[in-house]
Order: structure tokens, then C-alpha cells, then sequence
């Protein structure tokens, strides 16, 4: 036995021995930035990716047609410009020439079609395909109906992408920021098959290049010199380190071995306010969370007083100041705030003071039918905020109605189980936008085959929903989406609880950080001071 | 099961075994009369029993119910209101502590009997019978070590529901398994020592045997090992309320109490402080108890 | 003994197609699939998953597909990581686990073995009940408290020790310490109680009669005979200890196997819990055939059959 420990010692110190000695020689020359970046990533491979994790590397990897800038907004990228057509359908991009992938290959416009071709044949079995549903004929294609050369991404020469599209999509140029968008290089992923993304396969046309990946331990990504605009990018490498225990990010970013956190607890926010106020990054983030009716049986089934009154009881503020306290703001519509030209439908009642609502809720109640000590039970997965959160519900639908809750937590794929199987009355849920655009929020509702959580069926929210996707002027099809949106909220089929905030810590000596409600930041623009 | 022969406890070298004059007391009134003589366990039990009365009472003391929310007292420290201060949800901790305790003291009493019972029998047969049996017995035991927990518990809440019962039944499933071996161990070592051997010459049936002689020779390791068992099976549970199956809220046990309590170490550490004080202490006793059982139950110590 | 342990090792294969068949039809049968998440995913995309996964044919055929594919080793690719397959992520994360936790083991046994046997000789001193106090305290604070809260004093307050990571010699000390004070503490309790047995028994009282040397008499025959319920225990533990901790491994980062047996039934991952069910079940196997031989080793009285 002392002999095995001896040998694992040894075998550790040599290991130490030479990380410190690279360690020694890296301070001296590089410029690292060490990220918390959540889970594991899934893959690096930008057509299967669907998680944010995956997304923060793939940025700073790939570069789509369009970019994205230091705020989050839309810059050019490998395409110089673009126009699009009067109709809407189609988009010309003209590529830049001095676009290289890391090998040294230009990147040109049959990389680009091969990868929007591979992104939605079937045989990719891409969950994201939907992103790019808009392109015509790419829903056909995915689900095999049509060759993968039917679908409307042409190149008429090397340095020209023409996309064409099934319908008007003004959110159009945002789809393309997803990885889902992202060119491949088709020679690599031809050679090396499932393992093109490994560290030395991997050849990708971004700011960095994949020079590390250990399971469950770090991916390194390093600056690449062929990138166009590699003269400003100023960091030399970035650690992404999986850390789902955010105490335990907490503990490593006090400690002085992250740069830059994936989230902060949020119970350990009131402290952070005090001790760390000038890294805690704190702002509206593209998100609701909700609590959604089962409307498909009782006692939620057309009985709109109940859900009202339910929704009504819930003291937001306290909720946002009091219990979540991370930032979040009170939500009573389905849009969060913060896109631009839309305006959310809150209805009456936001306006109203608490004690205002109550009195409401007790007379929606009244109206319900609902006896007086009615029992609902809540579903939420296994989490401490959602159960804080469940639990101070609870207790104001007890306070102003006198109705009890049965709390039942469940594990996440069991949770989305009973979700699916609509085996619950109420159940907590959230959905964060892909794209800053009304529609990836009001399309959850307009599924057709009861895919939203509530089971709710409108056709009048459907046909607005429709109409508005069909309308070029975007003044006129904000206010149909806004429409829609009242149509959603008047009955109510679900619960706004609040909107989410982005919670991170950045050490004070980096800069180009800059916080934006999709809450991406790619590195390229990121430098560290001394 | 009270015995008025001589000890079932035979000596653990076999040419000591020396005619016992018979004493008209069971052998269970001997070691209780023995144990009651050792004083760390009196005190023990005597505290034990000031926690259980706290845990089913001490609630009347304070005007708060567990499910009682103060917003103003989120996450509070201690004070005249809230003696242990407030979790995460402005909810008393004193009664939580309280009424998680009910939840543990149970899950870790009735588990462990559980496991106790199933372990020992098992292994004891398993050990004794020994040969194919033996072999089969232990392959069974193997196989339950492998299979994923987490599945087991998922579908024993999908089939049968979730049901306050379940928890005994998931963790008893489980922890009777290291005893099992144990107690196998023990037995294949004793099974060859001359009184065995003794009283299977003299017609004494196997199950006999395995209940007369084998099971109290073990008891040493197992006494050891239940007093393991009870903080394995408490923590245990609040790994079941993270699957849905444990306890729910508003309901808690120390179990999940703690777990709540670690992730606010730093900023409430009496969330973490309280629960885990209460299980300390109840299992320092459980400690001291299962020491003095075992002297107690030990003939070579009179 | 060697027959033995041939007939043990080819026993070992329908243990583990039993394991492999229960686990497998286990897992499928529980609900949520692996790609289940917050937006459901429409019906063409899930088609092509389902396809890709080989997840559409009838069950008893996917499973007789499975065991012909590890028939040859080929555990498929993992359905969360989807990069890696299995047998990639279970050798990778080994070698990481079984570092940690072969260390923290022999650490626990030295220890626990050494403190357990103090507190035996001891019996009933001032001694004895610290080391036994200090015992229970190991093994009533779950490792979910003691690691994080060793991260936050040794790390954040004293800048002793790196809070995380892996690959030099002081970002592997709290993680190991951590893993082992549990088992510390379970191998001197048990310790303790069978020694304090063994002490009282006639052979080492007559030994201590004849005058031997209290450590003579401890290692050559005290130590022995005392071992038994430890092995016992030590068999399962040592399977459970070399694959790691799910808590130990997200607290400190350690790229290891330990929350693959947590994380991947959370995530369905079906073709990783099957992986890990396996390694795990071999291990058992392994280490309880281990743990036989060592009974016939230790105490000649057991005969092996």
C-alpha cells in the first residue's frame, strides 16, 4: 500500500512540478482570462450545442455571417454588408476576403451554405433547428421531406451568400447570431467525423482557437493569429471552467482564481451588495418567470376569476425586493421589458398599489366558485430558489385567500414529465428569449399542439400571432404582437411572476465587459489590466 | 424474546466456554441491569429523551407554526422572537428544528431497524449456509450494490406514488447492505469454531444456530456499524426530498435542514448550526448507547 | 484459493448481465428522456434524435442491441456529451478519481485504523472519547459541509490552498482530505469496536499474560482478528471511494467519474448510466472477491467454498 501511495505522490508532484513551471512562464507572458461558465458543455460542436454554456465558447470560436458586438447588439462579421430585399425574403451577404479559419483556408460562401445545410439535415438531429425554420424550405428539409440542396441558402460566387426565406422574419439577422448559424469547416468535419471538435482536429474561423478540452476540468481557448481582426483582440487565452456549484464559483472568484462568474447565489446577494459591490454586474436579462395553469382540468378549466385571483394575491414586490432580492423586476406581462419599439401589456392591474389587488383577488375568488378552503397544488423542480420562491407564494395565497398549497417538488426530467403529461394544476417554468424580439416569447403560446406548458389554446391569440408575422411595417406589427400579448394576458393562462435579472461578478481589472440583456459577452473585446 | 437458559452469547474463543450457573434473570434483564449501570449510557438516554419530548412539544413554547413566513425577518440571526433565528424564508427556525427532528429521529429509528433486521438475518443465513447458497446470497447482495439508486427511488415514486412510508422503504432497501456483509464476514469466521460445530452435533436446527449462536456473536460489529447507520440514513433522506420522494414543504427534516443550512454557511450560519448541533448530539448518544448495549450484552465483561 | 477465484471471476458475468438488464430496463422505464427540456422540441426534430440515438425501435430490441454492442466494447456515445462516448469520459475521469480516492483511502485506513486501535487500547480514557468524538463529528458533518466550508476557510480566508482545480500537488490536498475524513471516521469507529472485542477475548489475554509486548501483540495477532468487520466494510467503501464524490468533484472541480453516476441519470443520459453501472458493478465484484480472499488470509478458519 505505501509502495501505490509513494508512486501516486511521485506521479503528483512531477505533475505539479511542471503545471507550476507553466504556470510560472504564463504569468510572465500571456493575458488569461479564467471564466465560470455553468455546466460542462455539451459540445463544442455549433450545430448540436443548445446550452448557454456551449453558446459563451462557440462565440468566441466561430464567427457567423453577422456578429456579436460588445453590448450584445448585431455587427458585421464574416459578411462586410448585407442588403435585404423589399419583401423581406431575401438577404445578400458580401463576405469579407481576408476571413480565414484557423488552418489558414479562406473562409468563403460554399462554407456557409455546406453549413446551414449540415445544421438542418436530419441526420445533424440539431434540437436548435427550429432557429432557422424561417429559411425556406428548411423545415421540410430537417424533417427529410426535401433533399438538403432544396434548402434557400445559395452562393453565387465565393464571397456571396444569398439566403432566401419562406416568410418575412424582421428578428431574421438575430437568428444568425446563433451557433446554429456558425460556418463549419467541411474538410475537418469530413475527416474526423464525431471528433472534429477535439482540441487537435478542431479548426474554426473566430477570434480563438480551441486549444484544450478536458472533460468536467477546463476548455481553453487561445487568440487565433488568422482571425481578420486578431490585431484588436486582446487577450491571449480563455479558460472556461465548468462550475455548477455557484458557492463554490463564489468561493473560487473571492479566492482570486476567476476573473469572471457564470451566476452568484442568490442568497449570498445581500452580501455581495456589501463586500463585492464594485465586480457584482447586476441588470435586466431576457427572461419570465412563471407559473402556468393547467387549463386543461379543473379546478384552473374556464374558470378565469380563479386564475386571477391567484394571480392577483401575489405581493410581486416583496417578492422581487424581499425574497428574491437578486435584481429581478416584477413582472405582470409575458414580454420582459427592454426590446426595443415593443411596449408590454400589463394590463390595469400593474398600475393598481397591492392592497388594490387584493381586494380584487378576494372578489375574483368570490366569483370563482372555487370553495372557500380550496387546496391547489404547485409543481416546481428540484431547486432552493424555486422552492423560496413556491413557499412565499404559498403563504400569500394563504394570507389573502385562505386557500392552502400543496408544495411537490420534483426532479427535473420528471418534473418536465408531469409537465408534459399535464399532471399538475399549477407548475413553476420560465422562458428565456433567444433573440431580442417579442416573437420568441409570444410563439410559446401560439403552439397549436398544446406544446405550451398551460395546455392553452386561442384562436384569436393564434391569428394575431400569424397576422403579425406576416406584416412588413414593424410599427404596425409590434402593435398586432402587442394585441396578441393582451389577448394572452386577459385569460390569463399563466402566472407572470417576475422578469429575470443577469447576476455576475467581474474582476475590477477587466475591461470591455459590458453588461447587455442577452447577457453574452464575447471575449475578442475583453483586455485585463495589471 | 426472552431466554431464561444460559447466555446465547458464547465466548469468542471457544475453550473458554465454562458451565455458567443459571441465574434465574433473562438475559435481557441482566443487560439491562448492566447497562443501567454504565453511566455515560444513562445519560445518554437521558438526554435522547429530553430531545424526542423537544421535538414533540417544544413548539407549544413559541406562537409560530412551520409554515409561518415573516418577510421582515428573512434570513434573521437569533433574537428574543426567533431563538435560532429565521431561514431563507423568514420561517422560525426554532420550530423547524423542532419538527425536522420529529422526521429525522423516525427515519433514522425505523431505517435503521430496518436495515438492522435484513442485514443481520441475511448475512447470518448467507454466512452459515454457506456454499452455493452463500455464493447466491452474496452475487443478490452485488447486484443491489450496482443497480443506480437514483432510478429505484424515481420509480418507486412513479408506481407507488409518494407516500411518507416510501422513504423507509428506498433507504432500507439500501443500507441493510454493508450490514449484510458484515454480519456474513463475522459469520464465516465463527461457523468452525468448536461450539457451532457442537450444537449442529447435537440436532440444534440451522435456524437455531443462526438465531442462538451465530446472530450474538455478531453483535459486537453490529452495534458498532447500526450506530453508523443512523446519521448515513438521516442525510440520506434529504438526497430523497431532492428527488421528491423525502419529505415536503413545509415539512423538513435535520436533513434537509443542513443541506439549506451549508449553502448559507457564511451568511446564516445558524441555519447550518442548529440542525446540525441536534444531530450531533443525538448521535453522540446513540454513540454511547450502542457501547453500553454492547457491553451490556457482552458475557466476557461481567 | 486460485479455483476459487476463477469460479468467482466466471461468476462475475451473469452477476453483471443481471445488473446490466435490471439497470438498463430501470432506466428506461422512469420518465423523462434525455432530450427533454424546457421547450419541447417539435415533432421532426425529435424524430431525427430519435433516429441519430437509435431511441425508435422497440425496447427489447434496443437492449439486444446494447448488449451486443458491449459485447465488443463499445459503449456507445454519451447522449449528454455528445462529443465524448463513454468509455472516453469513464477512462478520462478515472484516472483523475481513482488518484484522489486511492490516496484518500489508504490516508483513511492508516488513520482510521491507527485512532480506532489507540481508542481500544484506551478504552474508556480521555483518549478514547477524543478520538471518538472527533470521529462522530467526521461522520456526522456531511462532506457537503465540510468541503465547502474547508474551501472557505483554507481558501478564501487564509490563502493556504487553491479552492479548485486539478493538476498541482496543493489543489489536490482539500479535495482528498475532504473525501477521506468520512471514511477516517467510519474505519476507526469499526476499528475501535472489533479490537476492544478482540482485546477481551481469551488468545490476547493469555498473550498479554505471557508478557508480550503491547504493539507486538497488537500487530501480530490483535490487528488481524480485528480487521475482519473492517475488510467487510472496506470492500463496498473502496469502490464507493475510488469513483469519486459528486460533491467533492463540483466543490473542487475535480474532473472526475464521481458525478457521472449523479449528473448522468439526472440528465438520462442512458448510455453513460449504463457505462457507469457497469465499471461500478465490475468494482463491487472485484473488490468483494477481494475482500473473501482476505477473510481466508486473515482468519484461517474461514474456508473459502
Amino acid at each position: 500500500m505505501s509502495k501505490l501511495r509513494t508512486l501516486l505522490t511521485g506521479t503528483m508532484v512531477a505533475a505539479s512540478v511542471l503545471a507550476s513551471a507553466a504556470a510560472f512562464s504564463a504569468a510572465h507572458a500571456e493575458s488569461v482570462l479564467r471564466r465560470g461558465n455553468g455546466d460542462e458543455p455539451a459540445t463544442l460542436d455549433p450545430h448540436i450545442a443548445q446550452g448557454i454554456p456551449e453558446f459563451n465558447i462557440q462565440i468566441d470560436l466561430f464567427e457567423g455571417l453577422v456578429a456579436w458586438a460588445a453590448d450584445g447588439g448585431t455587427m458585421p462579421g464574416v459578411a462586410e454588408s448585407w442588403t435585404i430585399s423589399d419583401d423581406g425574403l431575401t438577404y445578400t451577404f458580401k463576405l469579407r476576403h481576408d476571413a480565414k479559419w484557423s488552418n489558414g483556408d479562406p473562409v468563403t460562401a460554399g462554407d456557409f451554405v455546406y453549413s446551414f445545410q449540415r445544421a438542418m439535415d436530419p441526420k445533424t438531429a440539431s434540437e436548435y433547428a427550429f432557429i432557422l425554420f424561417p429559411i425556406k424550405n428548411a423545415e421540410d428539409v430537417n424533417g427529410g421531406k426535401l433533399p438538403v440542396g432544396d434548402l434557400g441558402v445559395t452562393a453565387p460566387d465565393p464571397y456571396t451568400v444569398v439566403i432566401t426565406l419562406g416568410k418575412s422574419t424582421p428578428y431574421f439577422l438575430e437568428s444568425l447570431k446563433h451557433s446554429m448559424a456558425f460556418p463549419v469547416h467541411k474538410a475537418t468535419v469530413d475527416a474526423y467525423g464525431d471528433q472534429w471538435t477535439r482540441p487537435e482536429h478542431m479548426v474554426s474561423n473566430g477570434p480563438f482557437k480551441l486549444a484544450e478540452w478536458v472533460p468536467q476540468g477546463h476548455v481553453t481557448v487561445v487568440k487565433s493569429n488568422t482571425f481578420h481582426d486578431a490585431a484588436d483582440v486582446k487577450l491571449d487565452k480563455v479558460e472556461f471552467l465548468p462550475i455548477p456549484d455557484q458557492n463554490a464559483e463564489l468561493s473560487s472568484f473571492r479566492a482570486g482564481e476567476l476573473d469572471v462568474t457564470y451566476e452568484v447565489p442568490n442568497n449570498q446577494i445581500g452580501w455581495i451588495r456589501e463586500n463585492l459591490k464594485d465586480e457584482f454586474r447586476n441588470g435586466a436579462y431576457l427572461g419570465t418567470y412563471y407559473y402556468a395553469f393547467n387549463v386543461t382540468a379543473a379546478p384552473f378549466k374556464d374558470n378565469l376569476a380563479l386564475r386571477k385571483a391567484l394571480s392577483y394575491a401575489i405581493d410581486r414586490d416583496v417578492l422581487s425586493e424581499k425574497v428574491i432580492a437578486d435584481g429581478s423586476l416584477p413582472a405582470y406581462s409575458w414580454v420582459p421589458p427592454g426590446l426595443k419599439g415593443y411596449e408590454q401589456q400589463t394590463g390595469d392591474w400593474a398600475k393598481e398599489t397591492q392592497a388594490q389587488r387584493v381586494e380584487e383577488a378576494k372578489k375574483f375568488f368570490a366569483e370563482s366558485g372555487a370553495p372557500k378552503d380550496l387546496s391547489v397544488e404547485l409543481l416546481y423542480n428540484t431547486s432552493d430558489n424555486h422552492k423560496k420562491i413556491a413557499i412565499a407564494i404559498a403563504a400569500m395565497w394563504k394570507q389573502v385567500l385562505g386557500i392552502s398549497t400543496t408544495l411537490r417538488n420534483e426532479e427535473w426530467k420528471v418534473y418536465l414529465d408531469s409537465r408534459d403529461e399535464k399532471n399538475f394544476q399549477i407548475a413553476r417554468a420560465a422562458w428565456i428569449g433567444d433573440y431580442p424580439d417579442p416573437n420568441t416569447f409570444l410563439e410559446l403560446y401560439a403552439t397549436t399542439g398544446k406544446l405550451n406548458p398551460s395546455g392553452w389554446v386561442n384562436q384569436n391569440y393564434i391569428d394575431l400571432f400569424n397576422k403579425a408575422a406576416n406584416t412588413q411595417d414593424l410599427a404596425a406589427r409590434a402593435k398586432i404582437m402587442q394585441d396578441a400579448e393582451d389577448v394572452l394576458m386577459a385569460d390569463m393562462p399563466m402566472i407572470p411572476v417576475y422578469h429575470y435579472a443577469f447576476k455576475h461578478l467581474v474582476a475590477k481589472n477587466v475591461q470591455g465587459w459590458v453588461n447587455n440583456i442577452m447577457n453574452y459577452h464575447p471575449d475578442r473585446f475583453v483586455t485585463i489590466s495589471n | 424474546m426472552t431466554q431464561t437458559s444460559s447466555p446465547t452469547r458464547t465466548p469468542a474463543d471457544a475453550s473458554a466456554v465454562k458451565p455458567r450457573k443459571i441465574q434465574g434473570r433473562s438475559l435481557w434483564q441482566n443487560a439491562l441491569r448492566r447497562l443501567m449501570r454504565n453511566k455515560a449510557a444513562v445519560a445518554s438516554i437521558g438526554v435522547l429523551l429530553v430531545i424526542v419530548i423537544v421535538c414533540c412539544f417544544g413548539q407549544l413554547l413559541r406562537p409560530y407554526a412551520i409554515d409561518d413566513v415573516a418577510w421582515d425577518a428573512i434570513g434573521a440571526p437569533p433574537d428574543a422572537n426567533h431563538w435560532f433565528g429565521s431561514d431563507q424564508n423568514g420561517r422560525d427556525l426554532f420550530v423547524r428544528v423542532l419538527f425536522g427532528g420529529r422526521i429525522s429521529l423516525a427515519v433514522g429509528l425505523i431505517a435503521t431497524i430496518v436495515s438492522l433486521v435484513i442485514g443481520v438475518l441475511y448475512g447470518a443465513t448467507a454466512g452459515f449456509l454457506g456454499g452455493k447458497i452463500d455464493s447466491a446470497m452474496m452475487r443478490f447482495v452485488d447486484i443491489l450494490y450496482s443497480l443506480p439508486f437514483m432510478f429505484f427511488v424515481i420509480l418507486l415514486m412513479v408506481i407507488l406514488g409518494r407516500n411518507i412510508l416510501l422513504i423507509f422503504v428506498a433507504i432500507g432497501a439500501v443500507e441493510w447492505l454493508d450490514m449484510a456483509r458484515i454480519v456474513r464476514g463475522q459469520t464465516l469466521s465463527i461457523k468452525r469454531r468448536e461450539f457451532i460445530e457442537a450444537a449442529h452435533a447435537s440436532g440444534v436446527s440451522t435456524w437455531n444456530i443462526i438465531r442462538r449462536h451465530i446472530v450474538p456473536n455478531t453483535l459486537g460489529p453490529v452495534v458498532v456499524y447500526t450506530t453508523l447507520t443512523v446519521p448515513k440514513v438521516i442525510l440520506l433522506e434529504s438526497f430523497l426530498s431532492f428527488l421528491g420522494l423525502g419529505v415536503q414543504e413545509p415539512m423538513t427534516s435535520w436533513g434537509v435542514l443542513i443541506s439549506d443550512g451549508a449553502a448559507n454557511m457564511e451568511i446564516a450560519p445558524w441555519m447550518l448550526v442548529w440542525p446540525a448541533l441536534f444531530l450531533a448530539v443525538t448521535l453522540f448518544c446513540l454513540n454511547f448507547i450502542g457501547d453500553g448495549i454492547r457491553d451490556a450484552l457482552d458475557p466476557k465483561d461481567r | 484459493m486460485l479455483a476459487f477465484t476463477i469460479r468467482r471471476l466466471l461468476g462475475a458475468i451473469p452477476t453483471l448481465l443481471i445488473i446490466i438488464a435490471i439497470a438498463f430496463f430501470m432506466m428506461r422505464v422512469a420518465p423523462g428522456g434525455p432530450f427533454d427540456g424546457e421547450r419541447k422540441l417539435p415533432p421532426e426534430i425529435e424524430r431525427n434524435l430519435e433516429q441519430r440515438y437509435h431511441l425508435n425501435d422497440p425496447l427489447p430490441v434496443q437492449f439486444a442491441h446494447y448488449l451486443g454492442d458491449i459485447l465488443q466494447g463499445d459503449f456507445g456515445p454519451s447522449f449528454k456529451y455528445k462529443d465524448y462516448s463513454v468509455t472516453e469520459l469513464i477512462l478520462k475521469g478515472f484516472s483523475v478519481s481513482a488518484v484522489v480516492g486511492g490516496i484518500a483511502l489508504v490516508i483513511a485506513m492508516v488513520i482510521g485504523g491507527t485512532l480506532g486501535s489507540i481508542a481500544a487500547l484506551k478504552q474508556n480514557t480521555g483518549t478514547d472519547f477524543t478520538v471518538m468524538a472527533v470521529a462522530m463529528t467526521g461522520i456526522t458533518v456531511p462532506n457537503f459541509v465540510v468541503a465547502p466550508l474547508a474551501a472557505l476557510v483554507l481558501g478564501v480566508f487564509l490563502h493556504w490552498l487553491p479552492v479548485r482545480g486539478w493538476g498541482d500537488f496543493d489543489q489536490a490536498i482539500l479535495p482528498i482530505a475532504a473525501l477521506a475524513l468520512p471514511y477516517i471516521a467510519y474505519i476507526a469507529r469499526l476499528t475501535r469496536g472489533s479490537m476492544i472485542e478482540v482485546l477481551r477475548s481469551n488468545f490476547i489475554r493469555t498473550a498479554r499474560a505471557k508478557g508480550l509486548p503491547d504493539r507486538v501483540m497488537i500487530v501480530r495477532h490483535a490487528m488481524r482478528a480485528a480487521l475482519l468487520p473492517v475488510i467487510s466494510y472496506l470492500g463496498p467503501a473502496a469502490a464507493g471511494i475510488i469513483t469519486g464524490s459528486v460533491v467533492i468533484e463540483q466543490i473542487f472541480g475535480i474532473p472526475g467519474i464521481g458525478r457521472y453516476f449523479v449528473q448522468g441519470a439526472l440528465n438520462r443520459d442512458y448510455t453513460l448510466v449504463m457505462g457507469v453501472v457497469v465499471f461500478y458493478g465490475a468494482l463491487i465484484i472485484l473488490f468483494n472477491l477481494i475482500v473473501d480472499l482476505l477473510y481466508g488470509l486473515l482468519d484461517p478458519r474461514v474456508r473459502l467454498d
